[in-house]
């Protein structure tokens, strides 16, 4: 059988209807769950014998800026026993930008929760330690987003104050 | 010597009586309590903008918090606003030990995308700079890890072979740095023949030249006692962390995407996937060594196999045309104009695309809604996750091997904080 049939078939059956959409776009695998599935998909993807995907990759955003759903969390994730990347969106619905961390599930993500978090505002449930990861702590805005300026917005790192 | 011993009781009581006047000093022991100490970001050993923070008892770690942030460019911010061919020499600045690499990583990524396919020469010449990168990049991994440990000769040693990678580099791309290679479709420049011959040399000097490194270093019973049993990464860890490249092989898991997933003639190239199974930082060092011999084998393949032809796609809506052609003809003027100012437009989607650069898997994540420049793109730098196992590697170690384990990650900070 191939690989993205079986991916897709073992998901549908263990899902159903939260499995929004299947996408097949150069050669790539997308699968678009229900963002309140994420931990359990993730949870049935490391541990099902025939899948075992244990390495995550990447954990992303995408700001789509003016549509409904602005917010787009996007994973992926490794199979060595299929040696197959396989590529999981969570849409984000309204004005909702919080959805449940996979750290605890893979530790990789640990890290890319932050940068999403940082880079987006989107907040990473139950995450063990979510601070920014570049940008200083206390800084207000979140760079990726479509609304924050390429240039940066003047005077939103203040310079220390001058000693007398 | 006595009256010596006294000018010293003198000038301690005297430190001792200032310091008892000043409240704001502690007068506890500090190697018996616990401490929390900075290392960076602005220190020689944590190779580039790297800020640790230690929590010691004695000289032992207790615990170990990694902070980037104080480099970082915005790069994917800045790809939104640019074209897929302006983005080209941004690329060079991501891990710039290994520049041609990354060049390489990029445009293939977007090939995929809009599924362009470049002539069999370019992709030859392709792995051809990608490998002397990679040896290159290894290079500078092996000097400054030996350095960190102490061995000082090592780093002269290893810069001069890679001083005569970028002597090739200079002669194909112009540049020895910031190379700025590859095109969107094939490649800038042709490699001729000089070139080539060049590189052919540099391989026959490059095999004696490792043999007496390993000489150097493993003889040396600091070196390898320095790095022995430090910084051990389990395989299951390796896997969990998202670690890539010799950091994950050099905990025993045979990866290496140039054969999970060939890219360019890789399946068509016979190479080994050195392993160790110790996943320390002495078997991260060797695994380095071991991957430039297979280096050294694939291209010297290469060079029996490089085609004639063409250097760059014949795809005028997308590829850019030549230069001298553009100078001379319409149509080319146009494409040219066209392709500078609107860009390539790849179809609506998004795909990702990784190459095995020298610290690991480097991936792009492209976003297209159709115009000319990237709706997102995001950068799976391998430094970046590599880096995450620095907490874990270094917990019960003590300060001196927290140098040892950084160099044996062998992290680029222009990647990781990007």
């Amino acid at each position: 059988m191939d690989i993205k049939n079986l991916i897709v078939d073992k998901v549908r059956n263990q899902f159903g209807d939260s499995l929004i959409e299947v996408v097949e776009f150069a050669g790539d695998l997308s699968l678009t769950i229900d963002s309140k599935k994420n931990r359990e998909l993730s949870e049935f993807l490391k541990s099902d014998p025939e899948l075992q995907f244990l390495m995550c990759k990447d954990v992303t955003g995408i700001d789509w800026g003016t549509r409904k759903n602005r917010f787009t969390v996007v994973y992926h994730v490794y199979s060595f026993q299929l040696n197959f990347t396989l590529r999981i969106k969570c849409n984000l619905e309204g004005e909702e930008t919080k959805i449940d961390t996979v750290a605890d599930i893979w530790l990789s993500a640990n890290w890319y929760e932050r940068e999403t978090y940082d880079m987006y505002g989107i907040i990473f449930k139950g995450h063990p330690d979510l601070r920014r990861m570049y940008m200083p702590e206390g800084f207000e805005y979140h760079p990726l987003r479509k609304d924050f300026p390429v240039l940066g917005i003047p005077n939103s790192l203040p310079l220390p104050n001058k000693i007398d | 010597m006595e009256k010596q011993t006294d000018i010293y009781k003198i000038n301690d009581e005297k430190i001792y009586k200032r310091l008892l006047e000043d409240k704001d000093i502690i007068l506890d022991d500090a190697l018996e309590n616990e401490m929390v100490i900075n290392m960076g970001p602005q220190h020689p050993a944590t190779h580039g903008v790297l800020r640790l923070v230690l929590r010691l008892d004695g000289e032992t770690v207790l615990g170990i918090v990694p902070e980037l942030g104080y480099l970082h460019r915005g790069y994917e911010k800045m790809a939104e606003d640019m074209s897929y061919i302006e983005f080209i020499p941004h690329t060079d600045r991501l891990d710039y030990t290994a520049t041609m690499c990354n060049n390489v990583a990029y445009v293939l990524a977007v090939e995929k995308l809009t599924g362009i396919i470049a002539p069999k020469r370019a992709q030859y010449i392709r792995m051809i700079i990608s490998e002397l990168s990679r040896i290159a990049a290894h290079m500078v991994a092996i000097g400054t890890f030996a350095m960190d440990v102490g061995a000082v000769t090592m780093v002269m040693w290893t810069f001069r072979e890679r001083e005569k990678i970028q002597e090739i580099f200079d002669l194909v791309a112009g540049a020895r740095f910031t190379t700025s290679y590859t095109r969107i479709g094939g490649v800038a420049s042709d490699m001729d023949n000089v070139a080539l011959k060049m590189t052919k040399d540099f391989l026959e000097e490059l095999k004696p030249a490792l043999d007496e490194m390993d000489k150097l270093l493993l003889k040396n019973r600091i070196f390898i006692e320095r790095l022995e049993g430090i910084g051990v990464l389990s395989k299951e860890d390796a896997i969990a962390l998202g670690i890539t490249g010799p950091n994950l092989r050099a905990s025993g898991v045979e990866y290496d995407v140039r054969r999970a997933k060939p890219y360019l003639y890789y399946d068509e190239m016979d190479f080994n996937i050195p392993t160790y199974p110790e996943g320390d930082s002495l078997a991260r060092y060797f695994l380095r060594g071991d991957e430039v011999r297979e280096s050294v084998k694939i291209l010297s393949q290469l060079l029996d196999k490089i085609p004639q032809g063409e250097i760059i796609a014949n795809d005028p809506k997308r590829v850019l045309p030549h230069k001298t052609e553009i100078y001379s003809k319409m149509e080319e003027l146009i494409h040219d104009f066209m392709i500078i100012n609107f860009g390539i437009n790849p179809p609506v989607g998004d795909s990702f695309f990784s190459v095995e650069n020298p610290k690991g898997e480097l991936g792009f994540y492209i976003v297209s809604n159709g115009s000319g420049h990237p709706w997102k793109m995001k950068i799976r730098s391998p430094s970046f996750c590599n880096l995450q196992a620095i907490g874990q590697l270094c917990k019960g170690a003590m300060i001196s091997d927290v140098i040892a384990i950084i160099g044996s990650l062998d992290p680029v900070m222009g990647e990781a904080d990007k």
